[in-house]
């Protein structure tokens, strides 16, 4: 898949209270959620961005809370893609889990700026910046990752695993 | 090669022979359990998936503690989906207002995660109990739904750091501090997608209250989880509460660590850390006089017996300073039965301190003691990101129970040396 998108800048430990605040948990509305999204950090976030812009992060972004609230407010609020240098383990493996895609890279981080254009294609990794005329490769990911994405998230990997253990019967 | 507590109960926990740190692995899954922020979105995924029952039903643990007792409509809507699908599936452990506590001490205090386990949880504190000998991470919602369908979690074999504390405690120096200094040291990353192993002589001498203290705290540092090995205490705790058998590692002498740091716990002082990062500790000698609304003794971190007998100790025969609002919130209804039969709900009372019923609450900025815009709370909690107690322009600082004890009742972030 390729994506393009312009860039939003964030400063490193974006915390998810951050990406979206605890007292908007008592639902799991994606649409409801992608309302607050980032609203502590910049309270018109939302309406400035654009469907399919993309986030440009410093390190350790998503740090704290494991609520999956956090990348399905991102990916509803029509965040295509996150990367930043590093990310809260449990965020990088619920974005991985619902099919929002993410990437590590150190360089892009510290070389884009807001605004710039970004070309992602998903599968090879690779990233384009089309302002400043630079490509990036990212670290790929493990096989075993590689194929939940391909299938299109955990859950239609455990509809799989679930099928095959029963025809093993 | 010797190996490290992790990798032998993984290596226990996985089919895969020979792993290195990096690989990727399926673990065999001991106790899963959700709360009532995490578990709504899991169980709608886990009947989508097909599975028609869970992996194991005394395994799965469903305890809604986040929001509840239920906060609002929406929020009493969420924590009922938690008990239909406990009867639906016939869950046993389904923790219902009234037997519920704070999830991750709720657990250990049943008996239902034990030394050698590998247990997951919706929710990123999973890593307190640790603090057994178990391996124990927090993961989201979907990775929950796919445990209780499959009974199998993937995983990534971590590298581990071990922590080397050495030397005499100074007085009011809890397990507290220790993780607050540690996180100041490495840093809010300093752990990332890493274990962290918390072992020496101080470790050694703490009793398990502050040890589940210090590994709740490790994913503040970003670790995938904090571990100590289990001794006598550890034993000793489990007596009585151990509901299933369980499996004893320790690290081996030549076991391989990414890093080994070593702290000398005599220079350190009781720890505060500042507004918004939990990275930001300070010693209390540099942080006292900062005026307080409101001080929180509970949550995950601290809310056991021993840190209500703390608190106690400080409070009894004072008064709550009049500006500022105390709210001590035992963890379990456990602890809370304790602290009563030990008169210590009768000295918080007669001290103007409210108390309240086992709830996160106030930690994630839920309710039961929400900030308003400016105010500032001295809290025995983890977290003090932007906004995580209420208003985004509040402000949290972390501290022991000792600490929020003492500056309740000078209005002011004090020690308890300070209170007359």
């Amino acid at each position: 898949m390729i994506i393009k998108g312009k860039v939003w800048k964030f400063k490193d430990n974006i915390d998810t209270d951050v990406i979206i605040p605890a007292r908007y948990l008592n639902t799991s509305d994606p649409k409801e959620l992608a309302l607050h999204c980032m609203e502590d950090y910049d309270s018109e976030f939302v309406k400035k961005m654009n469907q399919g812009d993309i986030i440009v992060a410093g390190r350790n972004f998503g740090c704290g809370s494991s609520r999956e609230h956090a990348p399905i407010a991102l990916k509803a609020a029509g965040i295509s893609c996150v990367i930043a240098p590093s990310f809260g383990r449990i965020f990088f493996r619920n974005a991985i889990n619902i099919g929002l895609p993410i990437f590590e890279s150190e360089e892009i981080a510290g070389q884009c700026s807001e605004g710039d254009l970004l070309e992602v294609d998903t599968v090879k990794g690779t990233i384009k910046n089309l302002n400043k005329d630079k490509v990036y490769k990212t670290n790929l990911m493990p096989e075993f990752i590689q194929n939940i994405i391909s299938l299109g998230g955990l859950r239609e990997y455990v509809k799989e695993e679930l099928q095959r253990r029963e025809k093993n019967v | 090669m010797g190996k490290t507590i992790v990798e032998k109960i993984l290596s226990a926990h996985t089919d895969t022979d020979n792993f290195k740190i990096g690989d990727i692995i399926k673990a065999r899954v001991d106790f899963a359990f959700a709360n009532d922020i995490t578990a709504p979105i899991a169980l709608k995924y886990f009947k989508e998936s097909g599975a028609r029952q869970v992996f194991d039903k005394k395994r799965v643990g469903l305890i809604p503690d986040h929001f509840a007792p239920n906060k609002d409509i929406k929020s009493a809507e969420q924590c009922k989906l938690l008990k239909e699908f406990a009867q639906e599936y016939e869950i046993e452990h389904y923790f219902e207002i009234g037997k519920m506590g704070i999830e991750h001490a709720l657990l250990p205090e049943k008996g239902l995660v034990l030394p050698g386990d590998v247990v997951v949880g919706a929710d990123s504190h999973t890593d307190t109990s640790g603090a057994l000998g178990a391996f124990a991470i927090g993961v989201g919602s979907t990775d929950f739904a796919a445990v209780i369908a499959l009974g199998e979690i993937w995983l990534k074999v971590p590298p581990t750091i071990k922590f080397i504390y050495s030397g005499k405690l100074n007085k009011w120096v809890s397990g507290k501090d220790l993780i607050l200094y540690t996180i100041y040291k490495i840093g809010v990353d300093g752990a990332n997608y890493k274990v962290m192993e918390f072992s020496g002589e101080v470790i050694k001498g703490l009793s398990m209250d502050n040890r589940f203290t210090i590994c709740n705290m490790a994913i503040e540092a970003g670790a995938k989880t904090g571990i100590i090995e289990p001794d006598e205490i550890t034993l000793k705790y489990l007596k009585g509460r151990a509901k299933r058998p369980y499996q004893i590692y320790k690290s081996d002498i030549g076991a391989h660590y990414e890093k080994i740091i070593e702290i000398d716990v005599s220079k350190i002082e009781p720890q505060v850390a500042f507004p918004h990062l939990p990275e930001n500790a300070k010693p209390i000698s540099k942080a006292k006089g900062i005026k307080i609304d409101q001080s929180i003794i509970g949550s995950c971190t601290n809310g056991r017996i021993e840190d209500l007998r703390i608190a106690a100790e400080i409070l009894k025969g004072k008064q709550v300073h009049p500006e500022v609002r105390l709210i001590i919130i035992p963890a379990t209804q456990d602890v809370y039965l304790q602290a009563l039969r030990e008169g210590l709900i009768d000295i918080f009372i007669s001290s103007g301190a409210a108390v309240s019923t086992p709830t996160c609450g106030p930690c994630l900025g839920g309710y039961m003691g929400i900030l308003a815009k400016g105010e500032r709370a001295i809290s025995t909690t983890n977290r003090n990101f932007v906004g995580r107690m209420g208003h985004p322009e509040s402000e949290v600082y972390l501290a022991s129970p000792a600490l929020a004890a003492a500056s309740a009742i000078l209005g002011r972030i004090a020690g308890p040396e300070e209170v007359k």
